[in-house]
């Protein structure tokens, strides 16, 4: 086929033995018209060093509100076939599993209705849909809701909450994070499709500390997994790790807590008491050390990216959560904490300021007491990096004592 | 809340939407926090101003729009 638009800088990123997206956009091409006209707008882009997107706008489907991300050329005389090209967020299956059968499907829509390109998956955690006109939106809805799908979140709603494969592929989970993330999908759909919030809020599930969906860096509420008693050890299977590798250098010498120590006579000892679940030693030594029996999850808050305001790390809000028992009740704990964050969030926070930013504005002192959790320890993220307990009988001594 | 304060209520959401068009672009929120305070009186909770937006944008009396943040508007 013959290129509409010449992309030498293009090319150049074709070359070499790995993926090139490149590519996939040119095979896309084959079939999609619009899809040429991409190639020629990136190729400008990147010659001019110039983003040529503008994004938002009133697009979307009737009665939602998210799920839509509105996306115009900026120069639609020289590129018509992208003048729109919306992407439609397309609400993933918990730990992204789907029969090909199923991605077949999905895939004759992206082909029929907009420019065959996905993003499996968004950094949201959602499927992508890109190059949407804004007269297709509505059929491209209709067509996945056929399929069983709906559509995610986008805008100032709850984003579309994502989890790892937890139970149903990794051994390290320490409790089921894909069916905990299905019934907080579930419960809060109104959230995600009909933004109400002062800007956007995302849930992110990792069923242990490895955290694959890097939730303590871009959750504004991430559930980690974590459990309470000993890590499980096989002396025999350690001692066949040393016989491979340096036991000290790579595992003992590595412990953030230096809670580990060896010999050759007493093995693997580790003072669990001072663990902080980092995950390296069970990472290093899978066949050798398991995360204890009673597993949980550490609920922490405030993450983001660094849009408006810099990045943010998510500091712990509930040092141990019995997941399993609250599954139990459907979540109802989980969810009450929620709504009182919400809630604290709706009343004092401003246009565009994420829940950590608001936290760090108030102070955790009143955020925890409005939210009604005690202060513990565990919520101190860096000694004097975030102290928040007011020792209240020295304060009335020394009051006491001016008066 | 009576069908007759619902029906009053999004009469004013929409009626202060269309007073500000072009002028100020209201968030989901701000209708929630000015329609609770109007209409207080009638013993309006957060929860009837959410479920009245709900209704609107259903019916296509209201739409959302993003513009850094979502807000909501008229159809065009």
């Amino acid at each position: 086929m013959s290129k509409k638009h010449q992309t030498p800088l293009l090319d150049e990123l074709k070359k070499g033995k790995w993926p090139s997206f490149v590519r996939e956009i040119e095979r896309a091409a084959e079939k999609s018209e619009m899809t040429d006209d991409l190639l020629g707008q990136v190729e400008q882009s990147y010659r001019e060093k110039v983003v040529h997107w503008k994004h938002g706008g009133m697009v979307g489907v009737k009665g939602y509100g998210s799920g839509i991300v509105g996306r115009f050329s900026d120069l639609p005389e020289k590129y018509p076939g992208i003048k729109e090209f919306h992407t439609v967020r397309v609400n993933q299956t918990a730990g992204f599993f789907y029969t090909s059968d199923m991605l077949r499907k999905m895939v004759d829509i992206g082909e029929k209705h907009a420019s065959a390109l996905f993003n499996f998956h968004g950094s949201t955690g959602d499927i992508q849909l890109l190059g949407a006109k804004t007269s297709e939106l509505e059929t491209i809805f209709q067509e996945y809701t056929k399929l069983g799908f709906d559509l995610g979140g986008s805008g100032s709603a709850l984003r579309t909450p994502s989890c790892c494969v937890g139970k149903a592929r990794c051994e390290f989970a320490n409790f089921d994070s894909m069916h905990m993330c299905d019934g907080i999908t579930q419960a809060f759909q109104d959230e995600m499709h009909r933004p109400v919030f002062n800007y956007k809020f995302k849930f992110k599930f990792s069923a242990c500390g490895n955290d694959c969906t890097a939730s303590i860096a871009r959750a504004d509420l991430s559930v980690i997994g974590t459990w309470k008693d000993d890590i499980r050890i096989d002396q025999e299977a350690v001692k066949d790790y040393g016989k491979k590798f340096n036991l000290h250098q790579y595992v003992i010498d590595k412990c953030p807590t230096k809670c580990m120590s060896y010999s050759d006579e007493g093995g693997l000892k580790i003072e669990n008491s001072n663990c902080s679940r980092c995950m390296h030693c069970i990472n290093t030594m899978p066949k050798a050390l398991r995360p204890g029996t009673k597993g949980g999850a550490t609920i922490l808050i405030g993450a983001k990216a660094p849009m408006v305001s810099g990045p943010r790390l998510s500091m712990v809000l509930v040092p141990f959560y019995d997941v399993e028992e609250d599954a139990k009740n459907d979540y109802a704990w989980f969810k009450d904490l929620i709504s009182k964050i919400w809630e604290f969030w709706d009343e004092y926070g401003v246009s565009r300021e994420r829940i950590g930013e608001l936290i760090q504005r108030v102070g955790v002192g009143n955020f925890i007491e409005s939210i009604g959790l005690e202060p513990l320890p565990e919520m101190v993220a860096n000694p004097r990096g975030n102290p928040f307990v007011l020792y209240e009988e020295y304060v009335e001594a020394d009051e006491e004592q001016k008066g | 809340m009576t069908d007759e304060t619902k029906k009053k209520l999004e009469e004013a959401i929409v009626s202060l939407i269309k007073e500000y068009t072009n002028k100020k672009r209201f968030k989901p929120g701000d209708i929630v926090k000015e329609m609770e305070g109007k209409f207080s009186a009638s013993g309006v909770t957060k929860d009837d101003v959410k479920s009245a937006i709900r209704e609107l944008t259903d019916s296509g009396q209201l739409i959302y729009g993003y513009a850094g943040g979502s807000f909501l508007a008229l159809p065009e």
